[in-house]
């Protein structure tokens, strides 16, 4: 990491170790920047991985040479095994979903920003919030290890349903594989509780003098909802799995009845997979929105920041993420529309699920709003923010299709809905995080990055993600199911052969693509130009410390905080921000 | 073809990677304090970036929608099916405009109000108005979709009806088993530890019903304009019956029985005409990822005139004729699938049954 923190050691409390500062750091901006770096290596291992199943999808049957050399046996002769084929899509879906976007978006962020918007020395505990780090650290490792076992990783989906993912007659990779899974993912989810539980008490008890809940940047209003989401819907999740691992190991039926497989009758009776699906999705849905709540909370910062506008509707913007939040723990029903539930719960699924469209209206036109008679500075995170919207929108109003029972039963677990999750919280929650990431830069490390590449990064990367992701919506509608290994067994789908070309030569590029930001990224924490205290100009608190990290953020007292964080281009005023922490002048009045 | 492709791709990747560089070195020459500050150059040509990518982009949606338009959805052969296309197109027509409407707002802002020093931002936090208009519009919108929705589901899962020919679909590791009812429309009981031999679906051959049940592989046969009552089921994991011309899906559980039922409207003679295309085959698929051979598992979906099917069914034997039964009929026709032994124990076996009536 960044050498050039060696020389300075501004802090008043004490001397650090190597230990103590590099690795088993309490202070919430080293974690921060743990999280970032293990979520990037992460991130490329997914991306890896859809690289690899995207070339059998494109070009099926073919032999890619590159495949064998990396997966041995899992590729005779350059060509991809089925089996492989699903252990792929099924890491490439964990790892995306939870160590990229939920750990590493919500654990970079919330480290970073929730202490240095509020007004904070630190997290509330420095000692769980490391924990939280460790633990997050050992899911990734585990998960990663799960590669390389040889019956091979998790091979059931990135949703692991019963039966499919307890026996390990049905599957290969329901073997040591999933064992792996199951643990990675209830280390993640301890990882998951330390933190959220921390992100909450900090923002509630440690906010400096003036920072009325009404007066928190809009980032720090998300991370807050997200950690109560996670806290909320993380120990179900744990409870699923729990069951799970008793049904996999200790011979209970809480998952399982009436099977008979390999030429055998099992003895499990009176359970049931549909059990797992709701335990499953009841963490599921919100998760959707513990993913995609921090981007759009960035994305309503940097907007904001660099339109240099208020943010349009600030309450209108708290509410809508209240309501999100609120009504994501009462739509999980519209995952399992098709699986023989109660036509009369499907009708409650259907209206509670097309109420989410209205706070996610209402969020985009305050986005329009703000962008509208703004004066736009087009940093790299802008163009990301701005991409976020577009991809929020895409995705958000095939959702209203999808979400509709009597629709789904047409399109469910087609491609159409690999589109639909792609663009709305893939694409969504990923470009909140860059946007994040190159607003952010200089804070957590003190330098700029580059921003000719962060450009080139951006216009490649969403044409890319249009590229893949809107032809698939077309695919969905002609019936094509996902997780389909190819395509070929069906005549019915020859049309599509082309188009599944085309796809994969967009995922390719928009797998190089990311070179550029992880190039720009580790060289700019070198060789990066010295960053300024304030170089976007921002009103938050953030940027009130100084560019050398000091324990304890501020060197003298904590600011007070006078005002809302969005006092951008005020009529009154020549300069155009006005950062939280200037007072009141005689006569002004507070917003 | 792929050859081609991967030397443009790698073609593209190294010249990316050239420039990437070149960008870098150039960047560094002219490295200052303020060498990656934002220019006023900058910004008006990502701004007009914005412009072209926007409009590149919508000229992409257009076109796809022109490419995909007789491909996306088949026609569909289901009575309920025109139905869900109905609220599909009207969805369309909702989602396509704001579409649209949200994207050029988007661009052209993003284009307009690129930063010029001398211009001020217009200070502009907050209206009651505006905020009321998108919260009310939308709600309004997705009203009534609710209620249209809501009510063309009610009316595809309400019960089937009385006289529906009852078929059960069974699905294992890779493939798919068709029941016939037979004369008395009612399915024989069956539980998995009957599994055995030939008696794949673990029919209990004690139960009266089952006798006159038949089986069909490969292919199963339905007759137009006639409702259909699937009941689905599974041996080992979790299937889903996907019959995308039909518009209809359903989960195939082990434990449980799973129920839909639909009226098919074209045979597939008609359909054959209509596509241009003497080859079609309806298909059923699986749709919930059940294990390395998934993306193969299917059946052939036949529609055919009542007479057709009638015919079809005739020359199927019955169960009691396949495994043996209470009355163990006589092979009448030597037929294809039917070199199986009876199998006379499995009356004898049901003291351990689980079983389960449909």
């Amino acid at each position: 990491m960044a050498e050039h923190h060696d020389n300075h050691h501004h802090h008043p409390h004490h001397e650090e170790g190597f230990l103590s500062k590099w690795v088993f750091s309490q202070d919430h901006k080293m974690i921060s920047k743990q999280f970032l770096v293990t979520a990037i290596i992460m991130g490329v291992v997914g991306m890896l991985l859809s690289t690899m199943f995207r070339l059998q999808l494109g070009w099926p049957g073919q032999s890619f040479p590159i495949l064998e050399t990396i997966l041995g046996k899992w590729a005779p002769d350059g060509v991809l095994d089925p089996n492989m084929y699903l252990a792929l899509v099924t890491i490439h879906g964990t790892i995306i979903v939870f160590m990229v976007l939920t750990g590493g978006l919500s654990g970079t962020f919330a480290n970073l920003l929730i202490p240095l918007q509020i007004g904070a020395r630190d997290m509330a505990s420095g000692f769980i919030n490391m924990l939280s780090y460790w633990f997050f650290f050992l899911s990734s490792a585990v998960m990663f290890a799960s590669l390389f076992v040889e019956t091979g990783p998790a091979s059931g989906g990135w949703t692991v349903y019963p039966p499919l993912s307890a026996l390990p007659q049905a599957i290969p990779g329901s073997g040591l594989g999933m064992t792996l899974w199951l643990v990675s993912m209830s280390l993640f989810i301890v990882s998951s509780l330390l933190g959220g539980l921390n992100y909450i008490v900090t923002v509630i008890n440690l906010r400096t003098k003036g920072m009325s809940m009404w007066r928190l940047p809009l980032t720090v209003w998300a991370l807050l909802i997200t950690a109560v989401l996670g806290v909320l819907s993380f120990p179900v999740l744990f409870s699923a799995a729990l069951l799970l691992i008793f049904d996999r190991s200790l011979g209970t039926s809480f998952y399982l009845s009436e099977i008979h497989i390999g030429g055998q009758a099992l003895e499990n009776v009176g359970g049931s997979p549909i059990l797992y699906e709701h335990l499953f999705w009841f963490l599921g849905h919100p998760e959707v929105y513990i993913i995609l709540l921090p981007a759009l909370g960035i994305t309503s910062e940097v907007i904001s920041t660099n339109s240099r506008k208020p943010i349009f509707g600030y309450k209108a913007m708290v509410g809508s993420i209240l309501a999100i939040a609120f009504l994501s723990f009462i739509v999980w029903g519209h995952h399992m529309f098709v699986t023989g539930m109660n036509p009369f719960l499907g009708s409650v699924f259907t209206f509670t699920t097309l109420l989410v469209a209205i706070p996610s209206a209402v969020k985009v036109f305050n986005y329009l709003t703000t962008l509208w008679k703004g004066n736009i500075v087009f940093t790299p995170g802008t163009l990301f923010a701005i991409g976020l919207v577009s991809t929020f929108i895409t995705g958000g109003l095939t959702g209203i299709i999808l979400g509709d029972s009597a629709l789904d039963i047409n399109i469910h677990d087609t491609y159409f809905v690999v589109a639909h999750f792609h663009i709305v919280m893939g694409a969504s929650a990923i470009f909140g995080m860059f946007a994040g990431v190159y607003h952010w830069f200089p804070k957590m490390y003190g330098r700029m990055m580059n921003k000719n590449l962060g450009y080139m990064h951006f216009w490649l990367t969403i044409t890319s993600v249009y590229g893949v992701f809107f032809p698939m919506h077309f695919l969905g509608l002609a019936g094509i199911p996902r997780r389909y290994y190819s395509n070929t067994a069906f005549p019915l789908f020859d049309d599509f052969i082309d188009v599944n070309s085309m796809i994969s030569v967009f995922a390719i590029i928009g797998a190089v693509a990311q070179v550029i930001f992880i190039f720009n990224f580790f060289y700019s924490i070198y060789k990066g130009n010295k960053a300024t205290q304030n170089p976007w100009k921002s009103n938050t608190l953030e940027w009130t410390t100084p560019v050398e990290h000091i324990h304890g953020n501020w060197p003298g007292a904590i600011p007070e905080v006078q005002r809302w964080a969005y006092d951008y281009s005020r009529p009154d005023k020549d300069q155009d921000f006005v950062p939280q922490d200037v007072p009141l002048e005689p006569g002004e009045e507070a917003h | 073809m792929t050859g081609f492709l991967t030397i443009v791709v790698v073609t593209l990747g190294v010249i990316l990677l050239g420039k990437v560089l070149k960008i870098f070195e150039l960047s560094g020459e002219l490295r200052g304090a303020d060498a990656n500050a934002v220019t006023t150059k900058d910004n008006r040509t990502q701004g007009a970036l914005v412009m072209l990518f926007g409009l590149g982009f919508l000229a992409f949606v257009i076109h796809q929608f022109y490419k995909f338009k007789d491909m996306m959805l088949p026609v569909s052969a289901s009575e309920h099916g025109v139905q869900t296309d109905m609220l599909l197109s009207v969805s369309f027509w909702v989602i396509i405009p704001m579409f649209f409407i949200t994207h050029i707002l988007l661009i052209y802002f993003a284009y307009k109000y690129y930063y010029r020093p001398e211009r001020k931002a217009t200070f502009f936090a907050h209206s009651t108005k505006l905020e009321l208009i998108w919260t009310v519009v939308p709600t309004v919108v997705l009203t009534t979709l609710i209620v249209y929705g809501i009510s063309t589901w009610n009316k595809i899962m309400a019960p089937a009806a009385e006289d529906a020919m009852v078929v059960e679909l069974y699905a294992k590791q890779f493939d798919w088993t068709g029941r016939y009812a037979g004369e008395d429309n009612k399915l024989g009981r069956s539980g998995y530890r009957l599994i055995e031999g030939a008696n794949v679906l673990g029919v209990d051959m004690t139960d009266g019903h089952a006798q006159d049940d038949k089986v069909a592989r490969g292919e199963l046969h339905l007759p137009v304009n006639k409702e259909v009552s699937f009941k689905f089921h599974s041996r080992d994991v979790i299937h889903s019956a996907y019959m995308p011309h039909f518009r209809t899906q359903m989960n195939c559980v082990p434990g449980m029985t799973t129920q839909f039922h639909f009226k098919p409207t074209i045979t597939t003679e008609q359909m054959r005409k209509e596509t241009n295309n003497p080859e079609f085959d309806y298909i059923l698929l699986c749709n919930k990822i059940c294990g390395s051979a998934h993306y193969n598992m299917q059946m052939t979906i036949i529609v055919e005139s009542e007479e057709d099917f009638n015919k079809w069914l005739e020359g199927k034997k019955t169960l009691a004729q396949e495994l043996g039964g209470a009355d163990v009929a006589v092979d009448a026709q030597p037929h294809a699938d039917a070199a199986i032994d009876a199998h006379d124990d499995a009356t004898t076996d049901s003291d351990s049954l689980d079983v389960q009536h449909p």
